[in-house]
Order: structure tokens, then sequence, then C-alpha cells
């Protein structure tokens, strides 16, 4: 662990923006990709039950 | 042309592999949703593991302070942008010479997620570039290829959309992802082809790596959860094509009857 406190780690030396901006808009696009899939994956399904 | 019932035949027959079994939409679809919580799990193992050691154990770089810690993000996006378009590239050439259903499915389902990494790539580099840059862009060699990459990535999906005869459609987008794997090469040493802001690369097969072990053994980390992540992904948008596509099969609608979900 190389951090003293909390406010360290979140802090980032001063690059907060960079970094979190940089990890935080990576992890919503992977969470955004994965509900599409499953609502696609929903939305096939029902058309197969609709049809069946 | 052969009952796809035959293909499943084949593959329990004893002796060869018999690959072109595999290409049957119908004997990949179970097999493709039995592997998508393994690597899903794995993804998520990794991810744990690799931020861990990218945000609580890697120390401070000495000239880029913390701003580097984008690279944990950063190059394993970018090494799978390109890696996603040679695999796109080689499934829809494959589905152009050989005709098998499945390679072009394959192809589509890997576009999304390619241009989604290409553009993750952009973005944190832009993120990057500001603080050790001071600018979050510049026409160089290296971030225009990777630009060029999220078009051509636009362009197979738009094109694949926008004509309506599905096996058509396939065959045009073919050509565009064939055409542009040109650029992947372009991308990779366009750092040592050009005097590009953006510096070489860090990490090489011949050389040994010029990077602290923890700061590298995080960076292969997170490569290997994003990789999951993606085929995960990748697995699952097959899937949802392949009940698309072959919505008038007889087997599709033992899907929806919960026989094989």
């Amino acid at each position: 662990m190389i951090w003293h406190t909390w406010n360290d780690f979140v802090a980032m030396g001063g690059y907060a923006p960079y970094v979190w901006g940089s990890v935080g808009v990576t992890a919503a696009a992977l969470a955004l990709e994965v509900l599409a899939l499953r609502a696609r994956r929903r939305a096939a399904l029902a058309h197969l039950e609709r049809h069946a | 042309m052969t009952p796809p019932s035959s293909h499943a035949a084949a593959l329990k027959a004893p002796g060869r592999i018999h690959w072109f079994g595999y290409a049957s939409p119908q004997v990949f679809y179970p097999i493709a949703g039995k592997l998508v919580p393994w690597f899903a799990g794995a993804a998520l193992l990794l991810a744990a593991v690799g931020l861990a050691i990218g945000f609580l154990v890697a120390p401070t770089d000495r000239q880029q302070g913390d701003a580097y810690r984008i690279i944990f993000v950063h190059v394993p996006a970018a090494w799978l942008s390109m890696l996603i378009y040679v695999a796109m590239a080689f499934w829809a050439g494959l589905g152009l010479v050989l005709n098998t259903r499945l390679s072009a499915l394959m192809a589509r389902a890997l576009a999304p997620t390619g241009a989604l990494f290409t553009f993750l790539a952009l973005w944190t580099g832009a993120l990057w570039g500001r603080p050790t840059w001071g600018a979050w862009w510049v026409w160089d060699a290296r971030l225009t290829s990777e630009l060029l990459l999220l078009f051509l990535y636009v362009g197979f999906m738009a094109l694949q959309s926008a004509i309506d005869d599905p096996v058509r459609g396939d065959r045009a987008g073919a050509v565009i992802a064939l055409v542009g794997v040109l650029n992947v090469p372009v991308i990779y040493f366009s750092v040592q082809w050009w005097n590009t802001l953006h510096q070489g690369a860090s990490v090489s097969l011949r050389a040994a790596p010029t990077m602290a072990a923890t700061m590298l053994t995080g960076m292969l980390v997170m490569t290997l959860a994003l990789w999951s992540y993606a085929i995960a992904a990748v697995l699952v948008r097959l899937r949802c094509l392949i009940l698309e596509r072959e919505r008038g099969a007889a087997w599709v609608a033992t899907v929806s009857l919960g026989a094989q979900r």
C-alpha cells in the first residue's frame, strides 16, 4: 500500500481528474455495454416467444 | 446444403476434429453460452487484482507522478482495439471465402466492442496527453491512425446496418474490414516509422521492458481482464446475433421454450 491517507489516494498526486476520468469513463462504458447486451438478449428472446 | 442437425452429429463422431461443425450456429450457440460465465468471472477477478496492483501497490512514477496510472486502462484498451480489429478482419475474410454462416456473425459481434475499446484508447490518451504533453490531442501518426481505426469500425457497422440483405451486408462489411486491416500495422509501428509525440513501446517481445515490475504486472493483469471481458461481451452479442439471424430455424424455437437457453 503506497498511500498514507484516503485523501492522498483520491487526489492522485494532483492528477485526480485525469486518472479518475480515465478509469471512470472506462468502467461506465463497459457497464453500458453490458446493459445494452442484456437488453438485446431479452428483446431477441421476447421476439422468439411472440412468434413461437 | 446439409441440415444443421448433421453438423451436430458430425461433432460427436470419433476421430478427426470437425472444425466446420463448430461453424454451425446451432452447435456454437450453447458452447458460447457455457463459456460466457467463465470469461465474465475471470474478467471481474483479474480486474480486481489488476486495479489493486495498479492503484495500491505500484509506486508513483518519478517523471510523470500519478498521471502515469492511466496506463493501466490506456494500454490494455489500445492493444485490444487493434487485436479485435485483426480478429474481426480474420472472421470477415473467412466468411467471405468459405461462406461459413458463423464467421460473418463473429465479425459483426466483434465490431461494437472493438469500437468501444478504440474510443477508450483515444479518451484515456487525451486525458493522459493533457497533463504530460500539454495537449488533449495532436495530429501525430499514432493518434491519427488510431482515430482512423475508430472510423473503420464505425464504417463497418454503418455499412452492414445500411444493407437490408444480411448476407450482402456481411460481404460488403468484409471488404471494409480486410482493406482496413492494413491500418493496424501502421498504428503499431507508427512510433518507429515517424517522429511521433507519442512515446515508443515500453514493452516488446524482443527486449526487457523499460518499466518497474509492479507497473508491468498491473498492466498485464489489466490486459488479461479486459481481454476476458471482451471475449464474454462478444460471445453474448454473438448469441444475440444467432437468435436474430436464425429466427426461422426450428432449433431456435426450442431456445425460446427454454430447452437450451
